[in-house]
């Protein structure tokens, strides 16, 4: 029997294994989006933006290690839901984004709602595919979650013309494909690995470095083997938050430029950096020619461009982290003995005293102004129990949440690390809730970012997302206006935001629940009763607007010349240079 | 100890007017031979700041490849991200550093010289000495095809200045191992022993 290619469309992701699909309709899918009507095993989630849409993929391929699969139409729809595939193609996120395309026989005409989606999409997806005939349309498919879960995993965009949709043709689904260019590494070169093992035997201060890549590869077990079995205190990126627990006497929490002291004094004093699944950042390295001037580097990357990319490598490993890790710690077990936990001795003190002198601070009076930290840190105590899902925004609730937050499992951690993109975390929070209905999902978001993606609020109502949102409200874009401070003398260009939405209002006109904490005393009920709803809900947290995320390391500066504090002289130019403009608004929007 | 740790990447603004001191490679390239290959190829250049000298594509023995011949100018770390990420393009089947090995380069030119009646005998002298050929003749010009490296190239081409080229067309250079070759690998070359 033939099939239209729409009907193809649905029978190839039913095959795929896909359950949920974010989605937004338009002229040229209305037949796939007619087929998707009329069957029950695809739930479609209707979005309000494509960039909703991408982004609640995201979540989902965050949260479930399967692919996120969007479907938008041509044109804007396309354009809109470019800044979600860049965003995965940074993060190393499983997509698959189809996009509709006017009739092959328009293509290149200027047409009705046409775009360029090819050449659009060409630098921020792993690969993409323009189906000229319905005949390819089922292999293209097959091809596309192929290149989008393996090697180094990342967005595939599927452009498919109206004529490739409505013409028929018989349906052969492919078992497997292979495509001759594309052969990912994930075995381990064995002569690195042992060279790699000798290294770490003989290390006195060894540091692991570890980044989503392992979070990816699912390797946590092997990372904390090794770490327990060699006593290597471990340094996480943003993007491997909850890889290695983060309760651990060994884990050191996150590194780089707003990670804790001891983390980036670790690294900066090591004398061999094990890097796994991770790719040297500037946010984490700081200035290149000072990181790790002491150190040996061994670099365990499945993706073989991320090796010296930045940095010298002596020890380079291409391969798949889980493997990689196995292995070496094979030849590590065989060798092990108790020399090593006494040899690193003074080096896991050293770090500890680093510890007691800068542990992460903030000073909540009980009657003073609502500190973020403090707002996040109670989050974190009240749901620890829960293992809950967080997602968040980007700026300094982001960094805040990654310090305070200390996730014990990977895959509950949602963020956007490489492009940082605001407007992430509350779409990503949703997609990770439909994976999950039963799950708890928070999103810790600032209100700068949140209103980036407000429109989404319908979307997690109508399809009964409940998702917990806490804002973080400083009425500022934080991190810009902390660098106006450190960098700009105090000049808050474009940063103060003068009018930010009644939150509870606006959480209430979309039919969520809105809540408030005005208070440090309110700060638990509310963020209980938040919990006790089976609704999605906003809560406004209004904080201290002039709180600084700390530790900092300048950008461009060395990892071990950190900024702990507000500098003095910048104290006395927040009392003199604060702007005068909305004070008064405070009243109206905290009463 | 490794010291001081140096960047991989040196003198960052390597991508416009790039300085030559970096040595020129010679890059073969075998990719799918479909649509939308050349623009993933030369986006990859311009996306990441990296130069394209001459580039030169045509159907390989299996007409289902091309070969893409790629000049490029770079330190040994930039040549070695080029080659990466060349292997990273999924369309991309085998790249080959040739400087890594003995080669053969050729470039061929069409020159178009616009002959005074007194200067048409110095034409057809100077393209004998090149052995180039005459491939067609107006009244007031020779068309010259000539074939070579380089150096032959500019020094043709110095000579016939003189008498006034028209026109000019080089295909860029495409050059082949000497030996049967192995592709640069993804794997990373064994380090050196303390």
């Amino acid at each position: 029997m033939k099939l239209t290619g729409a009907e193809i469309f649905v029978e190839c992701l039913k095959r795929e294994g896909v359950k949920t699909l974010f989605a937004l309709p338009g002229g040229v899918v209305l037949k796939i989006f007619d087929i998707l009507h009329q069957q029950k095993d695809i739930d479609v989630i209707l979005t309000r933006h494509e960039q909703g849409a991408g982004h609640m993929a995201e979540g989902y391929a965050k949260a479930t290690g399967k692919p996120g699969v969007a479907l938008v139409t041509s044109g804007p729809g396309m354009s809109n839901i470019v800044t979600a595939l860049v965003d995965a193609s940074m993060d190393s996120v499983p997509l698959v984004c189809f996009s509709g395309q006017v009739s092959t026989s328009l293509i290149g005409n200027d047409a009705f709602q046409e775009a360029d989606n090819m050449g659009l999409s060409r630098p921020c997806t792993k690969y993409n595919f323009l189906v000229k005939d319905v005949n390819d349309l089922a292999v293209t498919i097959k091809e596309a979650f192929y290149v989008a879960t393996t090697g180094r995993p990342g967005p595939v965009l599927v452009d498919i013309p109206k004529d490739v949709s409505m013409n028929k043709t018989d349906f052969k689904y492919p078992g497997s494909v292979s495509i001759r260019g594309y052969n990912p590494t994930y075995d381990g070169n064995k002569w690195q690995i042992k060279q790699a093992a000798e290294a770490i035997a003989k290390a006195r201060k060894p540091i692991l470095y570890v980044g989503g890549g392992v979070v990816f590869s699912g390797a946590s077990e092997e990372l904390i083997e090794l770490a327990e079995m060699m006593n290597i205190p471990v340094d996480m990126t943003l993007m491997a938050l909850g890889a290695f627990p983060g309760e651990h006497p060994l884990s050191m929490g996150m590194m780089g430029m707003h990670g804790t002291y001891w983390a980036n004094m670790a690294v900066h004093y090591s004398d061999l950096v094990i890097a796994v699944g991770a790719r040297f950042d500037d946010r984490v390295t700081g200035k290149v020619s000072e990181f790790c001037p002491h150190a040996k580097v061994i670099h365990i990357d499945i993706d073989p461009t991320s090796i010296r990319k930045n940095v010298n490598v002596d020890i380079p490993i291409v391969g798949d982290c889980k493997r990689v890790l196995r292995e070496l710690n094979q030849i590590l077990r065989a060798t092990v003995n108790g020399e090593q936990k006494e040899l690193r001795k003074p080096w896991l003190d050293q770090i500890h005293e680093w510890q007691r002198a800068h542990p992460l601070t903030y000073e909540q009076d009980s009657n003073g102004p609502i500190k973020p930290q403090h707002v996040i840190k109670r989050l974190y105590e009240l749901t620890k129990d829960r293992d809950p899902i967080v997602s968040t925004d980007v700026g300094q609730h982001q960094m805040w949440a990654a310090q305070y937050f200390k996730l014990t499992k990977p895959r509950r951690w949602l963020t956007s690390g490489g492009l940082g993109t605001m407007g992430f975390g509350f779409p990503a929070a949703m997609g990770a809730q439909a994976a999950f209905p039963g799950r708890l999902v928070l999103c810790v978001a600032g209100d700068g970012s949140v209103q980036m993606n407000t429109q989404e609020l319908a979307t997690a109502v109508v399809n009964k997302l409940p998702v917990k949102v806490v804002i973080i409200n400083n009425r500022y874009h934080g991190m810009v206006r902390q660098w106006q401070d450190l960098f700009y003398e105090g000049r808050y260009a474009s940063s103060y935001l003068d009018v930010v939405p009644d939150f509870v209002k606006l959480a209430e006109a979309y039919g969520a629940v809105g809540l408030r904490a005005a208070k440090v005393s309110e700060i638990d009920d509310v963020i209980q009763e938040a919990l006790a709803v089976d609704r999605p809900v906003f809560v406004d947290v209004p904080v201290d607007q002039y709180e600084n995320c700390y530790p900092m390391i300048p950008a461009g500066g060395c990892n071990h010349e950190m900024i702990l504090a507000d500098p003095p002289e910048l104290k006395k130019k927040q009392v003199v240079g604060t702007p005068v403009v909305g004070e008064d608004k405070d009243t109206v929007l905290t009463a | 100890m490794a010291g001081a740790r140096t960047p991989a990447i040196s003198h960052t603004p390597f991508a416009i007017g790039s300085p030559l001191i970096f040595m020129e490679h010679i890059i073969s390239v075998l990719v799918e031979n479909k649509f939308g290959v050349l623009s993933r190829v030369a986006g990859l250049f311009s996306g990441r700041g990296f130069n394209i000298e001459s580039l030169s594509v045509a159907p390989s023995l299996d007409p289902s490849m091309s070969m893409m011949t790629i000049v490029t100018r770079g330190d040994d770390r930039i040549i070695e991200q080029i080659v990466k990420q060349l292997n990273k393009l999924i369309d991309v089947i085998k790249v080959v550093d040739l400087n890594e090995n003995e080669f053969v380069e050729r470039e061929t030119a069409l020159i178009k010289v616009h002959t005074k009646p007194e200067d048409r005998a110095e034409a057809l002298r100077i393209a004998d000495i090149f052995r180039a050929n005459v491939v067609d003749s107006t009244p007031t010009t020779y068309t010259i095809e000539v074939a070579g490296d380089t150096k032959k190239m500019e020094a043709i081409i110095n000579l016939l200045q003189p008498l006034g080229i028209k026109e000019l067309v080089r295909t860029g250079r495409v050059a082949i191992a000497r030996e049967p070759i192995r592709p640069a690998t993804a794997q990373p070359k064994r380090i050196a022993k303390e």
